[in-house]
């Protein structure tokens, strides 16, 4: 699942919104039903707006992507896409090359200090855990795995833009932030609980091999995972068909994000967290 | 037991109160707690401006843009809309660069053009020195800053002087100085006499004159080439404000009234069915417990509701998806404490001893696990934009709000119900699934 998703983060790309790269969106609606996007691309080309991308988008509505346009130059596009059929211009977002840049510099360092953070918090939460794996063993594999967690959403996006003509927008960013939240609280329920088998055994002077306590640990919260996973999806679905267009994009790739980590949290804890505790017991 | 009829009875009352004041302040036309709606579903325009401080000393930068906001703010009220909102940032890009901006929110005003035309026409005027230096053979004029502009403007008016041209009179505007400009202006005219003294208007030098004496008074004229109209509209926008600071559109954004007013629907629909879903869920599954957590998860929603009027927060799209996204999330918490519960019933516990260790037991994963959450989604509130904050706040709230109600208002609703002792009914009742125990 890893290898098709970075395959298609490398295949696809993920073509970057107006939010990152600067430039301006209109959605206009057409009262009488949207005409070919090939008649509207030659409308907007009759003004020296450069490239123009334009996609349909909801009922009876198309947006149009260019570079950044000056007030005078928005105002020409809109003229010329309602000369042949009466429009209404729903919404007109411009964004500065530089404002644009700086957005993707941040959202870079938020996922970074995001992980890192998590990094330190689990190092102390599960500090008096140090065997055998040490406390900030469990932070690492928790890094390896939201890695995993937001490559998998971010890989199925990069088909669907592929295919859809979608982008990739200032709300996928915030969906991958928020499935780092997410998917970090699944696997810590995981761990909690080996934590838990871990004190209980020494307390007792039980011995049972890392595997087991592991194997046990996963088994136990199993149920859970799957009805908290469930609930979100059920919310999640809800907003994807119910829910305002401007946020379904961003409900599909919570939704990917939710059923594949709490898939990776249930499969992929255990093998990654049992070689390192082999690599310790080595030392 | 009775302690906990007594808390449970309260945490009712206090969410029927809840409940209450969200319908209550909504339906009323006249209450302070309407939601606030966000651009993108009340529909408005934004406007995001970039104030170029390169001119300005790093000391005054604070100070030239509050005093920027105040003069944008003067323009915005005489645009005629209905609260807007007027807002600075001083963002610190990574290079180190600081950037200065001002956020512009029109509710209501999908016309872009014609409100950048509205705020763009604000002057910019600034007094320089002209000094002339020479760089080899070569000697150039370079205009000095003095620190002096548009920004220490108490106001501006028109009159009429006996210009030295016979006959006309020319137009002339007079400038009258705050006590703070009129002192710098009286200092630099004491400093620089015989030396010319240009008045720029937007960038452009519109009149040199040369300074005869100190000016005292915080007065000046500008006897520019205008015509009389020319010279009426400049005191007009000099009255309305005179930028400190050039300004450049950088961004914008307007939604229309209908796509926002669809959103609102879709929202409020969707987060409707999906907690009715999600409820519907909890207790097929898990029975006494599922109730008693949709009891919790409806407390939590009032909670959240009229938390958002109350701070207010500005609801938006990406806000709406966060909360019902939270519905989803709050529940874990429960779910957590259930499972536990019901372990501990199938190793012999009586159900009240189980309902107990299970909400101690289920601590550690519920702490480590939200205070995750919260650090991830304080992190997402720093990202900026008003889109990603709408989002952040809605979800930061959210998981705090979950962590209180699915811990303190399950586990007091639980208590109060469970008897001390428990017949094999009680193990039906706290199970879960197909399963009868």
């Amino acid at each position: 699942m890893l290898a098709v998703a970075v395959g298609s983060i490398l295949f696809f790309g993920l073509p970057l919104g107006i939010d990152f790269k600067g430039g301006s969106l209109m959605q206009v609606k057409y009262e009488a039903g949207v005409p070919a996007l090939s008649d509207i691309q030659t409308e907007v080309a009759s003004v020296d707006v450069g490239t123009a991308f334009v996609r349909s988008s909801g009922e009876n509505a198309v947006s149009i992507r260019t570079r950044t346009l000056t007030p005078a130059e928005h105002e020409a596009v809109l003229s010329a896409v309602s000369k042949t059929a009466s429009t209404t211009e729903l919404a007109y977002t411009s964004v500065g090359p530089a404002l644009g840049s700086q957005f993707a510099n941040k959202a870079l360092w938020a996922i970074f200090s995001v992980m890192f953070v998590i990094v330190l918090y689990i190092a102390f939460a599960f500090r008096k855990v140090s065997r055998p794996v040490p406390s900030w063993g469990y932070g690492l594999t928790v890094v390896a795995m939201l890695a995993i967690d937001i490559i998998v959403p971010a890989g199925f996006y990069a088909a669907y833009c592929h295919f859809t003509g979608a982008e990739v927008d200032s709300l996928f960013v915030v969906a991958l932030l928020a499935l780092l939240g997410y998917c970090v609280n699944d696997v810590i329920v995981i761990f909690d609980r080996i934590r838990e088998h871990l004190a209980r055994n020494e307390k007792l002077g039980l011995k049972e091999s890392f595997e087991d306590t592991i194997g046990k640990s996963i088994n136990e919260t199993m149920t859970r995972s799957i009805n908290t996973a469930l609930t979100v999806a059920l919310a999640l679905l809800a907003l994807i068909f119910l829910g305002a267009p401007a946020t379904r994009e961003f409900s599909i790739v919570m939704l990917i994000g939710v059923v594949a980590g709490t898939f990776s949290s249930i499969c992929r804890s255990a093998p990654l967290l049992i070689p390192i505790a082999k690599w310790f017991a080595k030392k | 037991m009775t302690r906990y009829r007594v808390f449970a009875a309260i945490a009712l009352i206090a969410g029927f109160l809840l409940t209450y004041f969200v319908w209550a302040t909504e339906t009323n036309p006249y209450s302070n707690y309407h939601f606030k709606l966000g651009l993108d579903l009340a529909g408005g325009t934004e406007l995001v401006y970039k104030a170029d401080m390169s001119q300005t000393a790093a000391g005054d930068r604070s100070e030239a843009l509050s005093a920027l906001q105040g003069v944008i703010e003067r323009r915005v009220n005489l645009f005629g809309v209905a609260e807007p909102l007027v807002q600075t940032e001083q963002a610190s890009a990574l290079s180190g660069v600081t950037e200065d901006r001002l956020i512009v929110d029109l509710p209501g005003v999908t016309d872009i053009k014609a409100a950048v035309a509205a705020l763009g026409q604000t002057p910019t005027l600034e007094f320089k020195l002209a000094t002339t230096t020479r760089v080899g053979t070569t000697t150039s004029l370079v205009y000095v800053p003095t620190g002096l502009t548009g920004r220490f403007l108490s106001n501006a008016s028109l009159q009429f002087g006996s210009g030295a041209t016979a006959g006309l009179a020319a137009p002339q505007v007079l400038l009258n100085f705050d006590s703070e400009g009129g002192k710098l202006f009286e200092k630099i005219t004491s400093e620089h006499v015989g030396e010319q003294l240009a008045i720029f208007l937007d960038g452009q030098p519109i009149s040199e004159p040369v300074i005869q004496e100190a000016i005292a008074g915080g007065q000046a004229t500008i006897t520019g080439k205008f015509t009389a109209t020319e010279a009426r509209d400049l005191v007009r926008n000099l009255n309305f404000g005179a930028l400190p600071v050039p300004i450049s559109l950088e961004n914008s954004s307007a939604v229309g009234p209908t796509l926002g007013a669809a959103a609102i629907n879709a929202g409020v629909f969707a987060g409707i069915v999906g907690f009715i879903i999600v409820a519907l869920f909890m207790i097929g599954w898990y029975r006494l417990p599922g109730i008693v957590s949709a009891l919790a998860l409806a407390e939590y929603l009032a909670f959240m509701l009229a938390v958002i009027k109350i701070i207010p927060v500005t609801l938006t799209a990406s806000g709406i998806a966060g909360l019902i996204i939270s519905v989803g999330m709050a529940v874990d918490a429960n779910v957590l404490i259930f499972e536990r519960t019901k372990e501990e019933l199938r190793e012999g516990k009586t159900p009240r001893e189980a309902v107990h260790i299970g909400f101690s037991r289920a601590w550690p994963a519920i702490r480590d696990g939200h205070l995750t959450m919260i650090i991830s989604g304080i992190i997402l509130f720093w990202l900026g934009t008003s889109i990603v904050q709408g989002f952040a706040l809605v979800f930061v709230l959210g998981v705090l709000a979950s962590f209180i109600s699915a811990v303190s208002l399950s586990r007091v609703f639980l208590l109060a119900i469970v008897p001390e002792t428990g017949e094999g009914k009680w193990h039906f009742l706290l199970g879960s699934g197909g399963r009868n125990s």
